[in-house]
């Protein structure tokens, strides 16, 4: 196992991708002569040349849609849109002709298109650069939404996501660039169809995705400390859900907690926790409790900005109390 | 017309019962003016009335008890008239309260039976496995029943059932027995809790001085002067060595049950018949005979059941206080710490004696701050005076 920072196994998983297939290809604003926003590609274009990492111009819009015609033209694009906040400008692309066409098409018609998009609360970004949007996309028919909440993701999901035949959105988080964390020495597929037990545990199953994951765990550690034995189980793919995983987990535990930065209404967390009542109700020793973003414009000031997603002491306390511990 | 109606002196007052109408009809009456007297949990009150008119109508007779709310009298402020009101009378004055208490828990447990706060995996393994839902005790969130308390009682219906003889089983039961009694007692009894602290001065070299011209195996403790004291003071405190079951009962003798520690865990509280009748000596063999078989759970009957106050002694090495649950259906219990040097001021000096605290924990339903004050400076003057008990 290497120690490396999530940055760097994003920059791997690009790099193996790139070399993995030659139709693959990097387009997005900055992402080649100035090494990308979050400086995740750089050292590629001066590696790939500048017909496989391609800046460019400043249009959302345009771009991805460009990234679509070229997978229906038979390539493999990697599309970055540099962060979720700019996605509502490729909106249109992403839902009303990447998410249609297989449909629209009579099945034959795919688009093989990644759109990797950078994503989360954190940085001090102010209201408009903040944002978690995963549930935006989750919604749609049509995509596959994953969620990059560890090292071994960042580093892996790519390669399988360029595997399928359908859109697929890849969340990352600028929070998470400079943690480090261990990746194994060579590129290993994961699979993104399914959710990933991150802690084995039988007292509460604590579900989450992306920027929950490190936070979740780290709760976890902190319960089992006080004796209280939590499973963490990482969601990954966002559309579809892994219901089996879900179910699976909350009849060992009969207790769940959802935790996510997004906001709480008509949420990632919210769609679960119906389905946990829809199915597995009478496993339950508790109601299913959720820790989401306060329903409010993400605040500048580091305190307010922090105080409007969980945090990790509030992660225990809140477990603290479904257990009566 | 205005309907006068039973006014609500307070969250907790459901009714109310005339006692005398001040006024009667065909007199004027105005703000402020007193129209009846009436009885409620609280006392007499002057009830006031607010509005300005002739009073038309008085719908009580004295005796009558309403629901807050009740129309009770109708004042004519020369607006239009209202229908001849009937007397509305609810609650017949025959009905004694102490006859109807045991009825409402009943009742409250009935309609609480039919929306129990149970977790949906609880609810499941509880109807498996036959357990009433309704005798369960919730310790979840919010007091919600979950899977742990129904695996608790099967564990209880299983090991009453199979009454096995294995240590593990045994001590089980016993924690179990402990846990159902303690978790009552918690529920049911409104526990107040007093503490004193106590010179043993005189006490420990009374004792010591006893103790020189007997064998080992003869010597007294203290502990057989805190029981001989506990039995002596609650004499003077009949409530303390009492049931509460819908009112109290005294009871005749004194039996002190003596908290018994298990090495297995959990304890068992052994009756000293008579204790107050009893010599130090004759308390001490009692001891010497009641705590091994005790501890080997090869207790009479008698002994189990029929304590009637009960006294906790931590020992040398124990916490220095001890704040006692009550043992279900008394209504008192002493908590003695470990006797321990510490400074004492008498007559404006300084010194350093033996002490021990010493705390009682009594049922408010039974006995006052003030009874319970009583006992703890009886004990402590018995203790002052050991050659006198």
């Amino acid at each position: 196992m290497a120690k490396i920072t999530y940055r760097e196994a994003l920059k791997q998983g690009l790099r193996e991708a790139l070399h993995a297939d030659p139709k693959v290809f990097l387009m997005g604003e900055d992402v080649g002569r100035y090494g990308g926003a979050f400086a995740v590609s750089k050292g590629l274009f001066q590696e790939f040349g500048p017909d496989r990492i391609m800046d460019v111009p400043l249009s959302e819009s345009g771009f991805t849609g460009a990234g679509i015609g070229a997978a229906l033209g038979g390539m493999k694009p990697i599309v970055e849109i540099m962060t979720v906040n700019f996605s509502l400008l490729a909106m249109d692309q992403i839902v009303n002709n990447a998410a249609t066409l297989l449909h629209m098409s009579g099945g034959q018609i795919h688009v093989p298109i990644v759109i990797r998009i950078s994503c989360g609360v954190g940085k001090q970004l102010g209201a408009q650069h903040s944002h978690s949007w995963e549930p935006l996309f989750a919604h749609i028919p049509g995509l596959n939404v994953i969620s990059a909440g560890t090292h071994e993701d960042a580093r892996g999901m790519l390669l399988t996501a360029l595997k399928s035949p359908d859109p697929v959105i890849l969340f990352e988080y600028t929070g998470l660039l400079n943690v480090e964390g261990e990746v194994p020495e060579t590129a290993v597929e994961v699979d993104i169809t399914k959710a990933k037990i991150r802690k084995e545990g039988k007292d509460l199953s604590l579900i989450t995705y992306g920027s929950g994951v490190i936070k979740a765990l780290e709760a976890a550690a902190d319960l089992a400390v006080l004796g209280m034995d939590i499973e963490v189980l990482d969601l990954r793919s966002l559309r579809p859900l892994d219901e089996k995983a879900i179910f699976t987990s909350v009849q060992k535990t009969h207790r769940a907690i959802i935790l996510e930065d997004a906001w709480r209404s008509v949420s990632i967390s919210s769609e679960i926790s119906a389905r946990i009542m829809e199915n597995v109700f009478y496993d339950l020793d508790a109601p299913v409790e959720r820790l989401c973003g306060l329903e409010v414009p993400i605040p500048y000031p580091k305190h307010l900005e922090d105080a409007c997603v969980p945090q990790k002491e509030q992660i225990v306390s809140q477990i603290r109390k479904m257990l009566s511990k | 017309m205005i309907e006068f109606k039973m006014p609500s002196l307070g969250a907790d007052m459901e009714d109310g019962t005339l006692i005398e109408w001040r006024k009667k009809p065909g007199d004027f009456v105005k703000r402020g003016d007193i129209i009846a007297e009436i009885e409620t949990q609280k006392g007499l009150i002057e009830i006031e009335i607010f509005e300005e008119g002739k009073v038309d109508q008085l719908l009580l007779q004295v005796g009558d008890k309403v629901k807050v709310g009740t129309t009770i009298a109708v004042i004519n402020d020369g607006a239009e008239s209202l229908p001849q009101q009937k007397p509305a009378i609810e609650i017949p004055e025959t009905i004694k309260p102490d006859e109807t208490k045991p009825m409402d828990m009943e009742s409250a447990h009935e309609s609480l039976s039919h929306r129990i706060k149970i977790s949906p995996l609880a609810r499941r393994m509880a109807e498996d496995s036959g357990i009433q839902m309704g005798d369960l005790t919730g310790t979840g969130e919010g007091g919600a029943i979950t899977r742990e308390d129904v695996e608790l009682a099967i564990s209880a219906q299983t090991s009453k059932t199979e009454k096995s003889k294995s240590p593990v089983d045994q001590s089980l039961g016993i924690r179990l027995a402990v846990a159902a009694a303690m978790s009552k007692s918690n529920r049911e009894i409104p526990h107040y809790y007093l503490e004193s602290r106590i010179d043993m001065r005189n006490a420990l070299a009374w004792l010591s001085e006893m103790n020189v011209k007997r064998s080992p195996k003869d010597r007294l403790l203290p502990v057989v002067l805190y029981i001989k004291a506990a039995a002596l003071a609650v004499k003077q405190c009949p409530e303390l060595n009492a049931e509460w079951k819908d009112g109290l009962i005294l009871k005749k003798e004194i039996n002190i049950g003596f908290v018994v520690s298990l090495k297995a865990g959990g304890i068992i509280v052994p009756a000293i018949h008579n204790a107050d009748q009893k010599s130090l000596d004759q308390l001490m063999a009692d001891l010497n005979d009641l705590i091994p078989r005790a501890r080997n759970l090869k207790l009479r009957s008698s002994e189990l059941s029929d304590s009637t106050f009960t006294l906790t002694s931590i020992g040398e090495s124990g916490a220095d206080t001890l704040y006692g649950i009550i043992y279900p259906p008394q209504t008192g219990l002493i908590g003695i710490g470990r006797i321990s040097e510490q400074p004492w001021a008498e007559n404006g000096m300084l010194d350093v004696r033996s002490c021990v605290s010493v705390t009682l924990a009594a049922d408010h339903r039974a006995s006052d701050g003030l009874s319970g004050s009583r006992f703890l400076s009886a004990f402590n003057q018995f203790l002052q005076k050991p050659e006198t008990i």
